[in-house]
């Protein structure tokens, strides 16, 4: 009796282990599966063109151009939101950890508000954000993609800034005040250059998902096929142009939109590869 | 000497502490916008027709929402389905059973997949899952789809939120003390048991966190869904249908149709409901979470 | 209460929450000495070293009644200013704390955020203050290399001139050589030796004869109490109080 239950526990242990094994490769293969279409479907369509190049006359049938105009577009979108989000999450993230204590009321609604904007579809983004466009009169246009991107990435950026101002040691914090700074001292001389590294990589990762979020900017941003010389002009960017591209039923146009997913793609990995190796090396002055 | 330095840290205090503020003043910006746009409809229709009725024809006036409900808990509920076991099957494996390269290996892996843009999964949805699901009914039951489809939209959206599950999950799991599991093995217990008795337990506040962050990124996921789902305003009778998510439906319609009497308020009515259903999901899984912290420990 | 000292601490009680860190103490620190705060781990010697600068406010819930007078100033009293106080005092803390910048950066920190611009000035201090602590001598080559590099005893030296660099009257010491190598902690004791002409020195430490070694005034505190404090000699050889001969004697600890 005592052995057949031990072989029935090593039995469920045998059979637990083959699920996982299952489920792993599974996941495994269709996560690596994404990666190999898009180069797959996108490398045979990419020509240089594609990124040297505004679309031409016809471009959208077929004929000659490029993405260049989506390319730079979302670069400047990006771009403008991190800034934004930039400006605003440092500032509250050192407030909420220097100036106030951390477990005060303010930092918990603060820490409770950006968890629950970070739920927030980036769809509500792109229509609140339309809204607010309306009521100031701004039309689609680079601005109006810049703050709808900003509001998406601003919870994105303070949750990671604060998962690491939060782990600076107080001893550091200590042996500052100690000295006679003050808190505002304290804070964008010593422990931004602390945090350093991990407020390059959130940077990173915030300006990752700006750039491939299509939603939020689908109504604010607008589209167009020339690169925005202002604020006020329109802007297209790299994943509406997938997804208008895809809407054809041209097959010339189809293989356009591989070609402009593997160009985002490789966007997002050098993104990717760059946050990992700043989070190595730039650690000159960090004390652990 | 002193002086303009210390003005200097109360001015910027006074600063922080207004963008702090503001920041926090943003969800409920975003409520009353939206509260206030959406109260057109709100006023000429009654609350359940707009949320249990199927009719949606802006052009007659009539805007029933049940159809967008139903296929967004669909999608969601079914890309939860397949995520949530498999990510955790393969979270305890990839931490329990593997080490060193293969565990750093996938976590890059999914780390990378987590920061793909949603267009990029659409369209791969759009290339592999809709055919595969077309060949493989046309296989087996010899019946012709489109496959655009519910079904569609739930794999493409599982596959998105594996990586936010497993990358959470695994980082818990890791967590776990090797004291505790020691202690577990020392007294008999099998490899599998200690995981199953004692880390998943010790756990599973964490996972239930990488869970909720799953089904908040799939809830109000737009682009790839939309891609694929077929963007029928029907509910949907089997999961080979097309159904059409609320997000969907904003993003196709809003700034085009706003001539159509309330079509504006109605999309923003969506944007609502959406929201509301996040905030609320939000506070829920904190008061749960917090529960059952307390009950294990 | 003639010859007032620089810091006496008057009837001063901390709580974390609910729990009472330290109880009613009353208490002057002599002037250009040594004075230890002794006694067993978690009876409030660290809290009564941090509240002599006020550090004891970044803790969550701390309060804090009686004063603290530094320079006659109570330094408890609502407007007063932080920055000034600790400028007043050095801290030396358990582990040296090297702000993440480079060796030259750390010591020129302090003077430089209270207003010296001037290049060759910084230098000056850095090259003074460095030499204080001999570390000159091995640092001199690298200064604009990372003090995270440094040995964990430099690093603590490193701490003590930039400390020294504010010019401080008082040195706030919280067991400044428990995580150093023995060669390292005698460096360290032996700047102190020096420095205590010039400096009133407060330190905290668990270590017996490291106080017997180093202090001319022993405070020994209990459970949040102030048990016995007076002259070195008189403390060791001559204790009043029977706790003060069991801590001694190594009953209790």
């Amino acid at each position: 009796m005592g052995l057949r239950n031990i072989e029935l526990r090593k039995l469920e242990e045998i059979i637990f282990k083959i699920l996982m094994i299952v489920a792993t490769v599974i996941i495994t293969g269709s996560l690596a599966f994404i990666i190999v279409i898009i180069i797959v479907k996108g490398l045979p369509a990419m020509k240089l063109s594609m990124i040297t190049q505004l679309p031409k006359g016809g471009f959208y049938i077929g004929k000659e151009g490029g993405i260049l105009n989506a390319i730079a577009g979302s670069l400047m979108v990006a771009g403008g939101a991190t800034l934004l989000s930039i400006i605003i999450s440092i500032p509250v993230v050192l407030y909420i950890n220097i100036y106030r204590k951390k477990r005060s009321r303010l930092a918990n609604l603060t820490r409770f508000s950006f968890d629950v904007l970070w739920g927030v579809p980036s769809i509500v983004y792109g229509a609140f954000g339309f809204t607010v466009m309306l009521a100031f009169g701004i039309k689609a246009s680079l601005l109006g993609g810049i703050i709808a991107i900003g509001f998406l990435e601003l919870p994105i950026m303070s949750r990671a800034v604060d998962e690491v101002v939060r782990m600076v040691p107080s001893e550091l914090k200590e042996a500052t005040y100690s000295l006679g700074a003050t808190k505002l001292e304290t804070s964008y001389k010593v422990i931004v250059r602390q945090t350093f590294s991990g407020i390059v990589t959130a940077t990173l990762i915030a300006f990752g998902r700006g750039i491939g979020d299509a939603a939020a900017v689908i109504f604010t941003a607008g589209y167009s096929d020339y690169i925005p010389d202002s604020l006020s002009q329109p802007a297209a960017t790299l994943p509406l142009a997938i997804f208008f591209q895809m809407g054809t039923p041209f097959p010339e146009v189809q293989e356009r939109a591989y070609a402009s997913a593997f160009i985002l793609t490789l966007i997002i990995l050098v993104i990717s590869i760059t946050s990992r190796i700043i989070a190595v090396k730039i650690t000159k002055h960090t004390i652990k | 000497m002193n002086s303009p330095r210390l003005l200097k840290d109360r001015i910027f205090s006074l600063l922080m502490q207004g963008l702090t503020i503001a920041s926090c003043l943003v969800l409920v910006l975003i409520f009353i916008c939206l509260l206030v746009k959406s109260s057109p409809l709100l006023i000429s229709k009654p609350l359940g027709e707009l949320l249990f009725s199927t009719n949606f024809r802006p052009l007659k006036g009539e805007f029933g929402f049940l159809a967008f409900i139903i296929g967004t808990l669909l999608v969601t509920g079914i890309a939860l389905i397949i995520a949530v076991p498999l990510s955790l099957l393969a979270a305890v494996f990839l931490s329990e059973y593997t080490s060193g390269f293969i565990l750093k290996a996938m976590k890059s892996l999914i780390d990378v997949l987590s920061g793909i843009p949603s267009v990029i999964y659409g369209l791969w949805g759009i290339l592999v899952i809709v055919p595969l699901i077309k060949e493989t009914i046309w296989l087996l039951f010899r019946k012709s789809v489109s496959g655009y489809s519910i079904l569609a939209g739930g794999i493409v959206l599982s596959l998105m939120i594996i990586p936010v599950i497993l990358h959470v999950s695994i980082e818990v799991l890791q967590y776990v003390s090797r004291d505790l599991r020691e202690a577990a093995l020392s007294l008999g217990a099998t490899k599998w048991e200690t995981i199953k008795h004692v880390v998943l337990r010790k756990g599973s506040p964490g996972i239930i966190a990488g869970i909720v962050l799953g089904l908040s990124r799939a809830f109000g996921e737009t682009m790839a869904v939309m891609m694929v789902c077929g963007n029928v305003a029907r509910i949907p009778g089997s999961l080979l249908d097309p159904g059409y998510p609320l997000p969907a439906l904003i993003a196709n319609n809003y700034g085009e149709m706003l001539s159509v009497p309330l079509y504006d308020s109605a999309l923003l009515f969506a944007a609502f409901i959406l929201f509301l259903i996040v905030v609320v999901f939000n506070i829920i899984s904190r008061v749960i979470l917090l529960k059952v912290e307390r009950s294990i420990q | 209460m003639e010859s007032k000292t620089h810091i006496n601490v008057r009837n001063l009680n901390v709580f974390y929450e609910e729990h009472q860190a330290l109880k009613d103490i009353t208490l002057d620190i002599p002037d250009k000495k040594i004075t230890a705060i002794i006694g067993p781990s978690g009876c409030g010697k660290t809290t009564l070293l941090k509240s002599l600068n006020r550090l004891i406010d970044l803790t969550e819930g701390v309060k804090v009644s009686g004063s603290v007078f530094v320079d006659g100033e109570n330094i408890f009293n609502p407007g007063v200013e932080v920055t000034h106080i600790r400028k007043k005092m050095g801290l030396l803390s358990q582990r040296p704390c090297p702000l993440p910048m480079s060796i030259f950066d750390n010591v020129a920190f302090g003077p430089r955020i209270h207003g010296i611009k001037d290049k060759k000035e910084l230098q000056n201090i850095v090259e003074h203050y460095l030499k204080e602590t001999s570390l000159w001598d091995d640092v001199k080559d690298r200064l604009h290399t990372s003090a995270s590099k440094l040995s964990i005893g430099q690093q603590q030296r490193l701490c003590l001139s930039r400390c020294l660099a504010v010019e401080p009257e008082i040195i706030l010491g919280d067991e400044p050589t428990s995580a150093l190598d023995p060669q390292s902690s005698l460096r360290i004791e032996n700047r102190f030796r020096v420095l205590k002409d010039n400096y009133t020195i407060v330190i905290v430490t668990h270590i017996l004869r490291q106080a017997k070694r180093l202090a001319d005034y022993i405070v020994l505190l209990y459970c949040g109490e102030l048990i016995e404090h007076g002259p070195a000699q008189e403390f060791f050889e001559n204790p009043k109080e029977k706790l003060t001969k069991e801590y001694i004697s190594g009953v209790i600890s």
